[in-house]
């Protein structure tokens, strides 16, 4: 029961999306002044002829009374009728299909690698003995901070300078899935979000190693090693993997910088290059798609904390998305 | 004359102390920021104090000179002056990260009191939508809300402002809950002060600190994100020395003219991160 109440809650998180995607674009639509068929088409500058204009008049019943063209446009979003995108002529349901999985490849790796960087940045920090260690993890921490602000478009930006141009080890632009063209834009995206993910992983981690549980696993003699592996990890894992479905929304966003700078076809690409022809039906499939991922993100990432942590599973939230303390 | 100087003497010593108590509470890495958000202040205010010459002034005879001792950060394709141009450019980096703040905020002040003092059911409203809009990428927002009013550096400003409000909405949310049923304030309600007097004598000046702090963060995040879009080309564009567009000017030629990129982005990097130290230190020293 309570599992289909939490399921039902998660359909109602994504439905939710769905609708602030449909009004935020009604309303801004609006408010952008003129004529809305003309701002679907591209904007003014775009000379759309009076048929296409017709036709999305139609299509978005730019005639009917405004609360009517509202419920008309909740109902097509929701429902997923997303149209023709009109620079490309072709479905936007189409278009997004096909570059669903280039995107997802990258995003993934880069969690990935934002983990492995995290982890190891934490265990390092909490191992470290001695005067000259403490003042490294100091600077560790300020290097987390950095690497947390550092933009993605400079970054690969250096990256390609260096691994590209420099040494030459690896393409500079990307456009299959091989590990090879991943690996730079991987790490483009994965560094940011491994500085969000080192801190709290660092946190919990200094917390959990010092608590009497740690201490009495060392007083039956269990090497730093093991109450690291088996006891400590765990509770510093918890925070960061409430906190992954967020760094997946950020890597996502990321993404978009890091498409266009690898010169690699993408969710991201597809969205910049959608808002730069102001093809309107296409940008709000690209964002749906991309909320909707992070709902099921969410929840995936809500499933996982589950299982790594008994005390969550016995009360059962009904709706919610938790999200992390992040500033965004 | 005697008291004279004993009482600056003593105005004297009162200035130390107070310097050296904030220095204390702001610690180092506290310390390194300021003076960094500082430099950066005085560029954005008085760039020719920093850079005489002028930015837009081309030589095309000397494009894409790597850096020198007559041209330290190099020049660019029109041999304009890197170091100049990233100097005149603080100040619309800045403005348009404090722009685009202060709409976030004020949006989110707005949303954040909204669902913490109004009626339960406006509470539940707002929370929930506060928390999708929370969920979808600022960037992929702030692209949605280009897409349909337009590229340029308005449109992006308010964009980055609009998609930071959520997470100052659900910050205030939090903390003015805290406040309103705190001792005091019920204190204050059970001995006769009115519910808007209140809010504005208890409520506003306990909620404003943790805002300061998290806005200090926020044009740091904001400063990345306009010059993302600026970068993306769709905000500010080329000629202007914004820093996101002198990225954007030298985007393509990252393995020839290195420093083109290198420069711009540093002192994005260098800016977002010393204001953000500088928020966390503010908020780790906040009044609770």
């Amino acid at each position: 029961m309570t599992v289909l109440r939490w399921l039902l809650g998660r359909l109602a998180a994504a439905a939710l999306v769905a609708w602030v995607v449909a009004t935020v674009v009604f309303f801004a639509l609006r408010a952008a002044g003129g004529d809305p068929s003309e701002a679907i088409l591209g904007g003014p500058g775009s000379q759309a002829s009076e048929e296409a204009m017709a036709r999305v008049r139609a299509e978005y019943a730019l005639d009917e009374p405004l609360v009517v063209q509202y419920l008309l446009q909740l109902a097509r979003t929701v429902t997923f009728q997303l149209g023709d995108s009109y620079a490309r002529r072709r479905p936007v349901a189409e278009l997004v299909g096909d570059q669903l999985g280039g995107t997802f490849a990258l995003a993934a790796l880069g969690l990935l690698l934002a983990w492995l960087l995290a982890l190891a940045v934490a265990t390092a920090a909490v191992r470290a003995r001695g005067p000259v260690a403490r003042q490294a993890v100091g600077l560790l921490r300020a290097g987390e901070v950095v690497a947390s602000v550092t933009p993605h478009f400079w970054l690969g930006a250096v990256l390609i300078a260096v691994f590209a141009g420099g040494v030459g080890w690896l393409p500079a632009t990307s456009s299959d899935n091989s590990l090879r063209s991943l690996l730079l834009p991987a790490i483009t995206l994965a560094v940011p979000v491994a500085g969000f993910l080192g801190q709290v992983m660092r946190d919990g981690l200094e917390e959990a190693h010092t608590a009497p549980f740690a201490t009495t696993a060392r007083t039956r003699g269990a090497s730093e090693g093991w109450v690291l592996w088996r006891h400590s990890l765990r509770h510093a894992a918890l925070p960061a993997i409430a906190l992954s479905g967020w760094a997946f929304g950020s890597l996502l966003s990321g993404a978009v910088v890091v498409e266009t700078l690898f010169g690699r076809p993408g969710l991201g690409r597809l969205l910049v290059d959608a808002t730069h022809s102001r093809d309107v039906p296409l940008v709000i499939g690209v964002v749906l798609v991309i909320a909707l991922g992070y709902v099921a993100v969410m929840t995936v990432a809500d499933v996982l904390e589950r299982v790594l942590d008994p005390r969550l599973r016995e009360r059962v939230e009904a709706v919610g998305t938790p999200g992390g303390e992040v500033v965004a | 004359m005697t008291q004279v100087l004993a009482l600056a003497a003593r105005r004297r010593d009162a200035a130390r102390a107070a310097a050296s108590r904030w220095l204390r509470t702001l610690g180092p890495g506290g310390a390194v920021s300021a003076a960094v958000v500082v430099l950066v202040l005085v560029a954005a205010l008085w760039p020719t104090l920093l850079a005489p010459g002028d930015p837009t002034a081309v030589v095309p005879a000397q494009a894409y000179t790597p850096p020198s001792p007559a041209a330290v950060l190099g020049t660019d394709a029109s041999g304009r002056d890197v170091y100049t141009r990233v100097v005149h450019g603080a100040g619309q980096s800045l403005g348009v990260g404090a722009a685009a703040t202060a709409i976030g905020l004020s949006l989110g002040v707005v949303l954040g009191f909204g669902a913490a003092l109004g009626p339960r059911r406006l509470d539940a409203v707002l929370s929930r939508v506060v928390e999708v809009l929370f969920a979808l990428p600022s960037l992929v927002l702030a692209l949605l809300l280009v897409a349909v009013l337009g590229a340029g550096v308005g449109p992006s400003v308010v964009a980055v402002g609009l998609a930071t409000a959520p997470g100052y909405a659900r910050i205030l949310r939090a903390r003015a809950r805290a406040v309103v049923q705190s001792p005091y304030v019920r204190a204050a309600r059970l001995e006769g002060v009115s519910a808007p007097v209140a809010f504005v004598r208890h409520v506003v000046p306990n909620t404003v600190w943790p805002l300061i702090a998290v806005a200090t963060l926020g044009v740091g995040q904001a400063i990345v994100w306009v010059s993302a879009l600026s970068y993306l080309g769709l905000g500010a564009l080329p000629p202007s020395p914004e820093w996101g567009a002198m990225l954007n000017a030298g985007r393509l030629h990252i393995t020839t003219a290195w420093w083109l990129t290198v420069a711009p982005g540093l002192a994005i990097t260098v800016t977002a991160a010393a204001l953000t130290f500088l928020g966390r230190r503010l908020n780790a020293v906040a009044p609770a």
